[in-house]
């Protein structure tokens, strides 16, 4: 076999990570702005989804103009609160796509997009939450009725949770319950969802079933959900009176 | 690969296409890759595109490393190796994401795992470094063809049986269900695709004897 010295060996490595790291970033910077886009595309969807909306999706042709076509009709307002339920002057959407900056800051600091679902007069709240399940970040949106107390409907969904186990949370029965529950009890005060082991009593307001073998990824989600609507309350009272 | 004229679809090279596909099929006969093949089989169209993905990639890496051959450095090879198939990876990785993202995130992680693959690290040092790109070639796109037929076959049943689906399409009529027929949950889990590897498996040393190992 022929030898090769250490000078070559070297100079062979460079060169090739040299090469390959160029390739790689060039595919990657072309590519970027339609990542982006689905990456926008599936936010949409997942808002209009926790309204009960775009349910015709998987038999749209063009899943791109519909979902944007579907926003624009029902989503009629946007806006961005802060921890003191002041009206900050941000854009919505564009705070929801980098919500993992404004979760990684103190909860007085953060901004708080909300959209508005209007069909027949009827409002719907809409506002994203993010937090951490067991091994990477979990997300949902969750709306809520104009009484800004009783969730209308939740959707989630998981970079990385165990199949099967954690990854439920993105499945429907997992996130039909939370249809109907309260996060204030009689008396106002805030109280989250809880996420029961071993199933929640249906006529609990606030208490959903969590996951058999999924029991950090629940616990997760009652965190990220009582830590991210814990900052909406000061808003949502005022909206509520 | 000037001194000997050789036509590009020789026997021999047909061979090379051909025998993956069944007497030395990578997941029926070597039993590689069987990780994934459980994994992604639950649906017929993540599979089929994960069957796509191994070809582009192996097709390509194997050119690569074949092309390479005399310059790579023996004692760093396997680090070249495993450098061209991660990019390849990544790339197709990249164009799932923005061409087929609902696909790429029902594989999630499994695109990512086609550089731990090890039919493709197998084909690379067994068959690339010692041969031409155009053989290369053929052996690569016959072995991961070889893998992907059979991650469709499974996906099929699976998919059939356990969602009464064939991508994503209701084959199953609806007066079956109502007559009582119900979808058989066990397809859906990882377990099921272990036994219907096991059945092809069964299958195809029942009709070639010479594939039976004599211990």
């Amino acid at each position: 076999m022929k030898q090769f010295s250490n000078t070559y060996i070297f100079v062979f490595s460079l060169i090739m990570v040299t090469i390959v790291a160029v390739l790689l970033s060039f595919v990657a910077t072309q590519l970027k702005p339609l990542q982006q886009m689905n990456l926008e595309i599936e936010k949409k969807q997942d808002i209009l989804r926790s309204v009960g909306k775009a349910e015709k999706v998987a038999e749209a042709s063009d899943k791109k103009s519909y979902i944007v076509e579907e926003f624009g009709k029902y989503i009629t307002e946007s806006y961005v609160v802060d921890f003191y339920g002041a009206e900050v002057e941000a854009d919505a959407f564009e705070v929801t796509l980098n919500i993992k900056v404004e979760v990684d800051k103190e909860r007085e600091e953060r901004k708080y997009p909300v959209f508005i679902y209007a069909e027949d007069g009827d409002k719907k709240y809409v506002v994203p939450v993010r937090g951490k399940g067991l091994w990477g970040p979990i997300w949902g949106y969750v709306s809520f009725n104009s009484d800004m107390n009783t969730i209308n409907g939740a959707v989630f969904d998981h970079k990385s949770e165990t199949p099967g186990l954690g990854s439920e949370i993105n499945t429907g029965w997992f996130q039909e319950p939370f249809t109907g529950k309260t996060i204030f009890d009689e008396s106002g005060e805030f109280v989250s969802i809880e996420v029961v082991k071993g199933g929640a009593n249906p006529a609990d307001p606030h208490g959903v079933d969590a996951i058999s073998g999924g029991t950090i990824t629940s616990k997760g989600l009652e965190e990220m959900l009582s830590d991210c609507l814990s900052g909406y309350v000061n808003h949502f009272r005022k909206v509520a009176e | 690969m000037s001194s000997e004229k050789e036509p590009l679809f020789s026997t021999k090279n047909l061979k090379l296409l051909t025998e993956p596909l069944g007497q030395s099929n990578p997941i029926t006969v070597q039993v590689l890759g069987v990780c994934s093949a459980l994994a992604v089989t639950v649906k017929l169209k993540p599979s089929i595109v994960l069957a796509l993905s191994v070809v582009v990639v192996m097709a390509v890496s194997n050119v690569a490393i074949s092309l390479l051959r005399k310059m790579v450095p023996p004692r760093i090879r396997i680090i070249v190796q495993l450098v061209v198939i991660a990019t390849m990876v990544i790339l197709v990785d990249q164009v799932l994401k923005a061409y087929a993202y609902d696909v790429s995130k029902q594989l999630s992680v499994f695109v990512g795992l086609i550089i731990t693959n090890c039919i493709i690290m197998g084909r690379l040092e067994a068959f690339a470094l010692a041969n031409k790109p155009w053989p290369s070639f053929l052996d690569g796109l016959g072995n991961a063809a070889g893998y992907g037929v059979i991650l469709i076959i499974v996906a099929f049943f699976r998919e059939l049986l356990g969602s009464g689906t064939l991508l994503e399409y209701q084959v199953i009529p609806q007066a079956f269900y109502d007559a009582g027929y119900e979808n058989n949950g066990m397809m859906i889990l990882p377990p099921m695709a272990l036994i219907v590897v096991g059945i092809i498996i069964w299958i195809q040393r029942s009709r070639r004897k010479d594939l039976i190992e004599n211990n």
